[in-house]
């Protein structure tokens, strides 16, 4: 008996990916070699199940096929050491039987998040193994998301899993201690997917994956597993408030359209809802963390029916916290925004000056973008123009570079018409 | 983040062409392990040498948008000889990885040192616009 594939089929067999992985590399004691046959196997299901069905145990399916990608792979490691036929006997025993549910541990998803997001990797290696081992998708699907060849995802992928497998990090939860100095790595990864998705995807590269959704789902994942921990908690809410706003974010020519341009009808409702709620809850245990108060500030905008409804003096609020909290120059930036909101751009341009000193922000386009909006906001049209000039000529992303040059267009139009 | 690396010829004959045999066949090598070696590191996006300069054509829209070519340049003109994308972790990196190619063995096996031109890619997801 099997059941037809249909659109949730793709999310079933995606949740199953580190469940089997975490009953297979504990069976072999090789996660690098589990990894790579739950792979397999799950671009089996890929091909098969649509055509034939999902069969009526699929977890169980996975970790059969798996497992016996995995001994053949131990049988043909010993033909290559040219072992005797006693110990391919052996290796046949290690071969699982049907019996599946007896060795799943809830916690695998959990224990796969913490050694793909281990401080050890880099922040590329951490989040195209999370995407694999943890979220289940296909070294294409990850090398197309990037816009990097299969075999240099591929690649990304095997030394991710050898630099796991050469600094010795257990296939176990990690220790009360060592989850708490860990868990920010982990958040900090899925942060990362999610900001990825919103890189651009102009022209040829339409039918990239959509990793603000992955992340989301991961996140959601991460916050059943640990339901008690508010950062997790602040981070979904943060996921889902921003992403709320997706359908008002871009023009028909992939233009960026800012917040307090959108059209707000566009925003969904239900995302908010569950935002909002999420945040609520968390931020009513206590221990307020970056993510909860940047969800905050998310929630803040969200809320408000039009942009000349903001609470701006909460957001100023919320971010003055944040520079007790998670002080960052980014956070400086916007606090510096928000000021000028409540304040008024002077004192926002004032704010600025002091960060010219800090040379992890004087070199950065998102310094001048700001000062060019708040020179704008006081008249200086001149300064203005010039400093969204520089912030386009420094930012790597395209739509924001067209922004930035449209804004100094416009500017430019306005003070000397535009046959000046 | 991507980045991509320029190499850049002075006209046909300035490069390779000339070179004994056996400098040329390590300059190749070189070449070919340097590709490897990105791509075993998860970095090379991309990696194509270009036809020699004497193929080049400048391309206008005439009337009726019909192409005119022209092929004559100055002696003088620098030539794009071929270029790599890599995506890395830090500007570093990227820069690292010019200097390996800058220093491709020319004749004698000396370092060639030539100048790469390093350049991002527009590549970043815009931030939160407020």
């Amino acid at each position: 008996m099997t059941k037809p594939w249909d659109t949730t089929s793709e999310h079933l067999l995606r949740e199953l990916a580190p469940q089997v992985l975490g009953v297979v590399a504990r069976r072999f004691h090789d996660f690098s070699a589990a990894e790579d046959a739950v792979q397999e196997a799950m671009i089996a299901a890929f091909t098969q199940w649509p055509r034939e069905g999902i069969p009526d145990n699929p977890r169980g399916w996975l970790i059969q096929v798996a497992s016996r990608r995995m001994t053949d792979q131990v049988r043909s490691e010993i033909a290559r050491r040219q072992r005797e036929t006693a110990v391919a006997k052996e290796a046949e025993t290690v071969a699982p039987a049907v019996d599946i549910e007896s060795d799943m541990d809830p916690d695998d998803t959990l224990i796969l998040l913490f050694m793909c997001c281990h401080p050890a990797l880099t922040s590329s290696s951490a989040i195209a193994l999370t995407l694999r081992a943890v979220g289940g998708l296909t070294t294409a699907e990850i090398a197309n998301a990037f816009l990097v060849p299969d075999a240099t995802m591929a690649q990304r992928i095997s030394r991710a899993k050898e630099s796991i497998k050469t600094s010795g990090v257990p296939f176990d939860l990690p220790s009360p201690r060592e989850r708490t100095e860990r868990l920010p790595s982990v958040l900090h990864v899925l942060y990362l997917i999610f900001n990825e998705g919103y890189t651009s995807s102009v022209g040829v590269h339409l039918q990239r994956l959509d990793l603000a959704r992955e992340a989301i789902r991961l996140t959601r994942c991460v916050r059943t597993l640990l339901p008690d921990d508010s950062e997790v908690a602040g981070l979904l809410a943060l996921m889902l408030l921003t992403d709320a706003r997706r359908a008002a974010r871009n023009g028909p020519n992939e233009e960026l359209i800012p917040l307090d341009e959108q059209n707000r009808t566009l925003w969904d409702g239900q995302a908010i809802s569950e935002g909002s709620a999420l945040l609520t809850c968390a931020l009513s245990k206590g221990a307020v963390g970056p993510y909860q108060l940047q969800a905050a500030v998310a929630a803040v905008h969200d809320e408000a029916a039009r942009a000349e409804d903001t609470d701006w003096p909460q957001i100023l609020a919320l971010y003055e916290l944040m520079k007790r909290v998670a002080p960052n120059p980014m956070v400086t930036l916007n606090h510096a925004i928000a000021a000028a909101m409540v304040h008024g751009p002077a004192q926002g341009l004032e704010l600025l000056r002091a960060l010219d000193a800090d040379s992890r922000l004087a070199e950065h386009y998102r310094l001048h973008a700001v000062r060019a909006h708040l020179l704008e906001m006081v008249g200086d049209y001149e300064g203005a123009i010039e400093h969204y000039r520089i912030a386009a000529g420094r930012t790597t992303s395209t739509p924001e570079r067209n922004y930035l040059m449209t804004q100094a267009a416009r500017l430019a139009e306005s003070t000397t018409g535009p046959d000046g | 983040m991507k980045y991509i690396l320029m190499m850049n010829t002075m006209r046909a004959g300035a490069g390779v062409l000339g070179w004994p045999k056996n400098d040329l066949q390590a300059h190749i090598a070189f070449m070919l392990g340097l590709n490897k070696e990105l791509q075993a590191a998860g970095e090379l996006v991309a990696a194509e040498g270009l036809a020699f300069p004497d193929q080049a054509k400048l391309v206008r829209a005439g009337k009726g948008g019909i192409p005119i070519t022209d092929g004559v340049f100055p002696e003088s003109k620098e030539f794009l000889a071929g270029f790599w994308i890599v995506d890395v972790d830090s500007p570093e990196r990227a820069y690292a990885i010019a200097a390996r190619v800058s220093a491709a063995p020319g004749p004698g096996g000396a370092p060639l040192n030539m100048p790469i031109e390093v350049r991002p890619v527009m590549s970043a997801p815009p931030p939160e616009m407020l």
